[in-house]
């Protein structure tokens, strides 16, 4: 599904990717764990396409095809979703409204009819209540005095109804707390299919344990510096990183 | 299969770009009958004789007109104006065949309210508005006339309510916007052709909104038009006005009075969606709308709130007001001003306190974008008798790119100890991480862009009608294309 080939990527003349090579097939879920400072977030944000990086090397195929191009709604009216770590706030707009926007925008590049406002808030409301949070902040201007973790949620939200094949969740489990970390993994895991894939990217080994990946790679210094299988992730745990940086 | 995806896309940016137009941009083609060019005495008796005026009204005219001579244009706005010659416009066009009801109107005339949105025809009429429709100088047809006249409510153009109420007219015209109060307020005193007359008796709430289309069509001519509406003890009105104007490459002024008077208890909402032509993507062409626009709560308890969407004008000048002479009155102003392009505005509100325990209230958001220069300018003024009175000022700007401008210039003058007065400011660019997050969600550019200076004004928008709001909505995502990328 998607392959990111020796990738290298410069912000403000300083590299941060140096030759980062993955490959995620369909149905597998790859975590990224690192030391922060990394890149773990900007490998995400160049994924989805966000501008103010250089790519100075490399590529990214998405079903087989280079998305360098590609604009960042194109990408994700193919099903590249990214839970952000830092959520954005919209003021005055409701996160229904939002919700709606986005899937009617997805909808209509694949030729669909728009959803109605009582369509929408049906399915909405329906995934609102799996991820066990209040549905007034459907009301609510979009992540605006949201709780960080309610911020969080609110990004699986929107990835269970956008529904996208490869979701790249940044540190989605920060700042959640241990029943929310456990309705945020029974999202992600309701969500999981043979043709779906995700990125799960994480500080914690406890997340792991929810969400259990296929794969777990470590990044350091802008390269993946070892893979391997959720072993991995406890290993990391108990040994920190410093025996992998060179 | 992304191949197809691309071309998708390219469509969607066509018909994107083909809505951008400006819509209303179309002229009529109809038998029109047009003063020759420039303003003396003489056009100003004819435009009175033209409309049957009493003796006083004409008097009226021509000591406003004394007044405006001895004025000197306004400099003191942060706006760049052409010198405007006055000699070099007309100021009084009409169709040829003034109707005397729906079926003599000028098929073409009723089609071009088709295609504005405001259908004329009895079968077609909105539900819930009324409508006065002025066409360049004179109001072609007010619907639900009869309907709302059974419950004592007058609505009607300017001119019939001459004729037909001439002693309400005689008593309010002008005292709350004094024939030489200003040179634009002068001028219209002068030569204002028509405009809208509400009047609201005693414990009557108007049960559907009144409103006013203004359309400029003829070339060269300026748009004048008069509207006052009273809102009697304990009665309230909704009234909107929306305007267009076909596009050319000459500016055009349209220089309107609206008084407004409100009696104890009374409400008057007074909305506007202004959609005049703003001139095109150089700054040629486009309405200078310097308009002049007052309310006086005369009553106790009375209420007056201005809403005000401004989106067209190459130029606008415009600061809807509020006296608060009775005790307890309440002013309100909400105001959205959107530049674009090389459009300018400099509008704002002045809040007069002069009763006891009154309270004002201003919302401004002003968006600039292009090379768009949006100015907020209002003064709180509280007197010596206003006892406890309150202001609640917010101003927001939100800028698009880098070569517009924001500017704000509150006035403060307080005589009486006892004001409270609050004020909060606030200048933002639209984030670029609000719209990659938009954009990741599937949303394009200016899909984002107008999603989320839509949030920006929803305080605003808010206080409109809903159809309005919608309409208000959807007008400005169209006044933000071509702004990003
Ligand atoms: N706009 C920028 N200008 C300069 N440096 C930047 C910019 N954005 C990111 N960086 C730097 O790039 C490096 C990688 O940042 P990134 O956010 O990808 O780290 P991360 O692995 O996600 O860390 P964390 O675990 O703390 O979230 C950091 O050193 C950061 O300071
Ligand atoms: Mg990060």
């Amino acid at each position: 599904m998607l392959e990111i080939v020796d990738l290298h990527a410069k912000i403000e003349d300083k590299e941060i990717l140096k030759g980062l090579s993955l490959k995620i097939n369909e149905g597998e879920v790859h975590s990224i764990m690192g030391p922060n400072g990394s890149g773990k977030s900007t490998l995400a944000s160049i994924l989805a396409g966000k501008e103010d990086y250089d790519i100075t090397d490399g590529d990214i195929l998405f079903n087989g095809e280079s998305i360098l191009e590609m604009a960042p709604e194109e990408r994700a009216q193919e099903g590249i979703f990214l839970a952000f770590q830092y959520p954005i706030e919209i003021p005055g707009v409701t996160n229904s409204y939002f919700l709606r926007e986005a899937l009617n925008s997805i909808r209509k590049s694949k030729g669909e009819n728009p959803l109605k406002p009582v369509e929408f808030v049906k399915i909405a409301k329906e995934k609102i209540k799996n991820l066990k949070m209040d549905e007034s902040l459907l009301n609510r201007s979009l992540n605006e005095g949201f709780s960080g973790g309610e911020k969080k949620r609110n990004e699986i939200l929107q990835m269970s109804i956008l529904d996208p094949c490869m979701s790249i969740l940044d540190e989605t489990d920060s700042g959640l707390d241990i029943d929310a970390l456990q309705i945020v993994a029974n999202g992600v895991n309701s969500h999981r299919s043979p043709d779906k894939s995700f990125l799960v990217i994480t500080h914690y080994q406890r997340l792991l344990n929810y969400i259990v990946p296929d794969f777990v790679h470590v990044l350091v210094g802008g390269k993946i510096v070892k893979s391997g299988d959720k072993s991995l992730a406890l290993e990391l745990e108990s040994k920190g990183y410093s025996w992998l940086e060179s | 299969m992304r191949e197809e995806l691309k071309i998708d896309n390219d469509q969607a940016t066509k018909e994107m770009l083909e809505k951008e137009e400006y819509k209303y941009g179309f002229v009529t083609d109809v038998d029109q009958e047009i003063f020759p060019q420039g303003l003396n005495e003489e056009v100003i008796k004819q435009i009175s004789a033209k409309k049957e005026e009493p003796k006083w009204l004409l008097d009226f005219r021509l000591n406003a007109y004394k007044k405006w001579l001895k004025m000197k244009d306004p400099d003191w706005a942060k706006l760049n104006i052409d010198k405007i010659d006055y000699n070099k416009m007309s100021y009084f066009a009409s169709p040829k065949e003034s109707p005397k009801s729906l079926d003599e109107i000028d098929p073409e005339i009723l089609e071009t309210y088709d295609k504005l949105g405001i259908p004329l025809e009895e079968q077609k009429m909105l539900e819930g508005v009324a409508v006065d429709a002025v066409f360049d100088s004179v109001s072609l047809v007010t619907t639900f006339k009869d309907k709302l006249a059974e419950l004592g409510i007058i609505f009607c153009s300017f001119s019939e309510a001459v004729k037909e109420h001439e002693d309400i007219v005689k008593k309010y015209l002008g005292k709350v916007i004094p024939a030489g109060d200003n040179y634009f307020a002068a001028l219209n005193a002068a030569v204002f052709t028509d405009g809208s007359f509400v009047y609201v008796p005693k414990g009557v709430r108007c049960p559907m909104e009144l409103s006013t289309y203004f359309r400029i069509n003829a070339e060269n001519t300026g748009q004048f038009e008069r509207t006052l509406i009273i809102a009697d003890e304990g009665s309230y009105v909704s009234y909107l006005e929306g305007c267009t104007a076909p596009k050319r490459s000459e500016s055009q002024l349209h220089a309107a009075c609206v008084e407004l008077l409100a009696h104890d208890d009374a409400t008057i909402k007074y909305s506007t969606i202004q959609n005049w032509y703003p001139g095109d993507k150089n700054g040629k062409g486009g309405i200078y709308n310097f308009v002049t626009k007052r309310g006086n709560c005369v009553g106790k308890n009375s209420r007056i709130s201005w809403t005000q969407v401004e989106t067209g004008s190459s130029i606008t000048w415009k600061y809807p007001s509020c006296i608060l002479t009775g005790d307890n009155s309440v002013g309100e102003f909400y105001s959205v001003a959107l530049t674009n392009n090389w459009q300018q505005a400099d509008t704002g509100t002045k809040m007069i306190h002069l009763g006891k325990n009154t309270k004002s209230t201003i919302v401004s958001k002003g968006i600039s974008a292009g090379q768009g220069q949006n100015t907020y300018r209002g003064l709180v003024k509280v007197n010596e008798n206003a006892v406890n009175a309150r202001n609640y000022t917010q101003c927001d700007s939100i800028l698009i790119g880098d070569k517009c401008g924001a500017h704000t210039f509150p006035y403060i003058e307080i005589k009486n100890p006892t004001a409270q007065l609050e004020h909060e400011a606030t200048t933002s660019k639209v984030g670029e991480d609000q719209i990659f997050y938009c954009q990741q969600r599937g949303m394009n550019e200016e899909d984002a862009l107008s999603l989320i200076v839509n949030g920006f004004c929803k305080e605003v928008f808010k206080e409109l009608p809903f159809e309005f709001a919608v309409e208000a909505e959807r007008l400005l995502s169209v006044s933000l294309e071509g702004s990003v990328g």
